[in-house]
C-alpha cells in the first residue's frame, strides 16, 4: 500500500477529486494548509506599507491506495492539478505498513 | 375672568408644544404672555399669529420626521454591506465592503451635481431641465402647493426645507446603486463598478425617477409607486440584471454539464445582522415617504411594511423547506427583503390585511425566482435580482390589485380587487414595462462601454485567488499567528 500526499492549488481540488474518482478511489482526506516552495509568497499592502506574505493557501490531499493504483493516481493528480504556472505544488509517495477500518476491523487492502 | 384664564391656559399649552420641537426662537414665557396680551387686545391678529406658529411647528415636526427616516435609510448601507459580504466568499470580503462603502459617497456627489436636477427639476415629461446642477435652482420651500415658487415643483407637495427634500431623495438614490453591487459581486473590477455607480445615480435613476416622482409621463398616466418598488428597486434590479448578463457567471458556478454548483456564503451571522438592519431601515424607507407627520398614515404604513415582511419571511421559509428540503437561512433572509420590496409601492394605499397577502406571495416568489435565475445561468451571488427586480415588479403590480381609495383619497383610486376596474393596473404595467425597457437598454449600453474602456471582469487568476488581494492588496481575515508569516519588506 502507498500513501500519496499532494499539495495543490486550492481551486484545483475539484478537478483532482474528479480525476481520482475516475480511478475508483473511494476516499481521501483534504486539509487547508499554508506553505511555500519556489513560488515564495506574495506581497500585500496595508495602509501604504508593503509586506511579504510567505505562506500561501494550498490544499493538501492524502490518499492511500494499493501499489498498482498508486502510479495511476499520481499521474491523475499531476495532470489534473497542473496549470503550468509556478506554485502548482508537489506530490509525495510513501509506503504504508498497515491499514485498519475501524468499524469492521478489516485490515490491509480490504480496509482501503 | 374665568374664561380668560382658560384661554391663557390653552395658549400656554400650545406655546409649550411649539417650544418642544425646538423651532421657536424666543422664550416660552415671553411668547405665551405676549400671545395672551394680544388675545385680550385683538382677537383677530392673535388668530393669525397662532396659525403662523402652528404652521411653523408643523414644518419643524415634518422636517425632523423626514430627516430621521432618511438617517434610517442611510443606515441601510450597513445592511447591504453585511448581507452581501456575508453571502459571498471570505476571499472577496474586503472588495465587497469597499464597494458598499464608497457607493454612498459616489451617490452623494453624483446626485448633488446632476441627479436631483434631472429628477425633480421642472422640465418635460422625460427629464428635468431647470435647476439642474448642485441644487442651485430657485426655491422657496417649505412653501407648498400654489404658494411654492421655484423650479422643483414636483416636490412642492411636502412642506419641508429643500435640503431635507434633497437628503431624503439622496438616500433613496444611494439604495438603487447599492442593489447592483451584490449581483455583480466576486468578479467585477472595483473601478468599473465605481464608474457604473456614477452613471446609475447621476443619470439612469434620476431620469426613470422623473417619469414617476418628477411629474413625468408615467405620473401623468396615473402610475403610482409610493416609496419606490419600481423607482428604486426595479431600476436597481434591471441595471443589475444587465450587469450580470454582460459579466457572466463566477468561475465554477455552473458546471460543464449544466448543473449548478453552489458557492456558499462565508458568514451567516453578518448576513443575518445585515438583513435585520435592512428591515429596520425600511421603517424609514416606507413611513418616511409620507414626508410629513401624518399620524394615521405613518402608523399604518409602519404596520403594512412590517406585516408584509413578516408574512414573506414565513412563506419563504416554508417554500424553501418544501422545495429545497431545508429551511435555508439565506432564503429566509431573502424572503424578508422580498416582502419589504413588494410592499414598498403600495404600503400607503393598501389595508393591513392586503399587505399580509402581498407578503405571503412575495415570500414564495423570491424562492422560485432564485431557482429560476440559476436555471437561466444568471449568477447572482446574493439574490439581488430575485429580491429587488422580481419583487419590485410584483410590488408595483400589487398597487393595481390591492389599492383602496379610502387610504389616500384622490391618488390611486381603487385597484382591480376592490372594484376599481383595470385602469390602475394598466398604468402600473405601463410603468413596469417603460422603466424596464429604458433601464435595461441604457444599462446594457453603459456596461458594454465600461467593458470597452476599462474592462469589466478581473482576470481568471485574480478571481480564483480572491479580489481582496487582487484589487485591494489585503485580506479580510488574517489567520491566528499571522505575525509569523508576515515580514516587512
Amino acid at each position: 500500500m502507498k500513501k500519496i500526499e499532494a499539495i495543490i492549488k486550492p481551486f484545483k481540488l475539484e478537478d483532482v477529486k474528479k480525476a481520482l474518482h475516475e480511478l475508483n478511489i473511494e476516499g481521501m482526506t483534504v486539509t487547508e494548509v499554508r506553505g511555500f516552495g519556489r513560488q515564495k509568497g506574495h506581497t500585500e499592502l496595508y495602509r501604504g506599507a508593503e509586506y511579504q506574505v510567505d505562506f500561501l493557501p494550498k490544499i493538501k490531499i492524502e490518499v492511500v491506495t494499493s501499489e498498482e493504483t498508486a502510479v495511476k493516481a499520481v499521474d491523475a493528480i499531476v495532470n489534473a492539478a497542473r496549470t503550468g504556472q509556478i506554485g502548482d505544488g508537489k506530490v509525495f509517495v510513501m509506503g504504508v505498513e498497515e491499514t485498519v477500518r475501524i468499524r469492521t476491523g478489516e485490515k490491509g487492502k480490504d480496509a482501503l | 375672568m374665568k374664561r380668560v384664564d382658560f384661554i391663557k391656559l390653552i395658549i400656554l399649552l400650545i406655546g409649550l408644544g411649539l417650544f418642544l420641537p425646538g423651532f421657536s426662537g424666543t422664550g416660552l414665557a415671553d411668547d405665551a404672555s405676549a400671545v395672551a396680551q394680544a388675545a385680550e387686545a385683538a382677537p383677530l391678529s392673535e388668530l393669525a399669529k397662532l396659525s403662523e406658529a402652528v404652521s411653523a411647528s408643523k414644518i419643524a415636526l415634518d422636517t425632523v420626521w423626514v430627516l430621521v427616516t432618511a438617517f434610517l435609510v442611510f443606515w441601510m448601507n450597513a445592511g447591504f454591506a453585511l448581507v452581501e459580504s456575508g453571502l459571498c466568499q471570505a476571499k472577496n470580503t474586503v472588495n465587497i465592503l469597499a464597494k458598499n462603502f464608497v457607493v454612498f459617497a459616489i451617490a452623494s456627489i453624483a446626485f448633488l451635481v446632476i441627479g436631483w436636477g434631472l429628477m425633480f427639476g421642472d422640465g418635460n415629461s422625460f427629464i428635468g431641465m431647470d435647476g439642474l446642477f448642485f441644487l442651485l435652482g430657485a426655491d422657496n420651500s417649505p412653501a407648498t402647493g400654489d404658494a411654492y415658487n421655484g423650479v422643483y415643483s414636483a416636490m412642492n407637495w411636502t412642506g419641508v426645507p429643500l435640503y431635507a427634500k434633497f437628503f431624503f431623495q439622496l438616500v433613496f438614490a444611494g439604495t438603487a446603486a447599492t442593489i447592483v453591487s451584490g449581483a455583480v459581486a466576486e468578479r467585477i473590477k472595483f473601478l468599473s463598478f465605481i464608474v457604473f455607480s456614477v452613471i446609475i445615480v447621476g443619470f439612469i435613476y434620476p431620469i426613470g425617477g422623473h417619469w414617476i416622482w418628477g411629474g413625468g409621463w408615467l405620473a401623468k398616466a396615473g402610475m403610482w409607486d409610493f416609496a419606490g418598488s419600481t423607482v428604486v428597486h426595479s431600476i436597481g434590479g434591471w441595471a443589475a440584471l444587465a450587469g450580470v448578463m454582460v459579466l457572466g457567471p463566477r468561475l465554477g458556478k455552473f458546471t460543464k454539464d449544466g448543473r449548478v454548483s453552489p458557492i456558499p456564503g462565508h458568514n451567516m451571522s453578518t448576513a443575518t445582522l445585515g438583513a435585520l438592519i435592512l428591515w429596520l431601515g425600511w421603517f424609514g424607507f416606507n413611513p418616511g415617504s409620507t414626508m410629513a407627520v401624518d399620524a394615521e398614515a405613518i402608523s399604518r404604513i409602519a404596520l403594512t411594511t412590517n406585516t408584509s415582511a413578516a408574512a414573506a419571511t414565513l412563506t419563504a421559509t416554508l417554500t424553501a423547506w418544501l422545495m429545497l428540503r431545508k429551511p435555508d437561512l439565506s432564503m429566509i433572509l431573502n424572503g424578508t427583503l422580498a416582502g419589504l420590496v413588494a410592499v414598498t409601492a403600495s404600503c400607503a394605499y393598501v389595508s393591513v390585511v392586503s399587505s399580509l397577502i402581498i407578503g405571503l406571495i412575495a415570500g414564495v416568489i423570491v424562492v422560485l425566482a432564485v431557482i429560476m435565475f440559476d436555471k437561466l445561468k444568471l449568477d447572482d451571488p446574493v439574490g439581488a435580482l430575485s429580491v429587488h427586480l422580481v419583487n419590485g415588479v410584483f410590488g408595483t403590480l400589487a398597487v393595481g390589485l390591492f389599492a383602496e381609495d379610502r387610504f389616500m383619497p384622490g391618488t390611486t383610486g381603487d385597484g382591480l380587487l376592490f372594484g376599481g376596474g383595470t385602469k390602475l393596473i394598466t398604468s402600473q404595467i405601463m410603468g413596469i414595462v417603460g422603466i424596464g425597457v429604458f433601464t435595461f437598454i441604457v444599462s446594457i449600453v453603459a456596461w458594454y462601454v465600461i467593458k470597452a474602456i476599462f474592462g469589466l471582469r478581473v482576470s481568471k487568476e485574480e478571481e480564483m485567488e480572491g479580489l481582496d488581494i487582487g484589487e485591494h492588496g489585503v485580506e479580510a481575515y488574517h489567520i491566528t499567528g499571522s505575525e509569523g508569516r508576515i515580514r516587512p519588506l
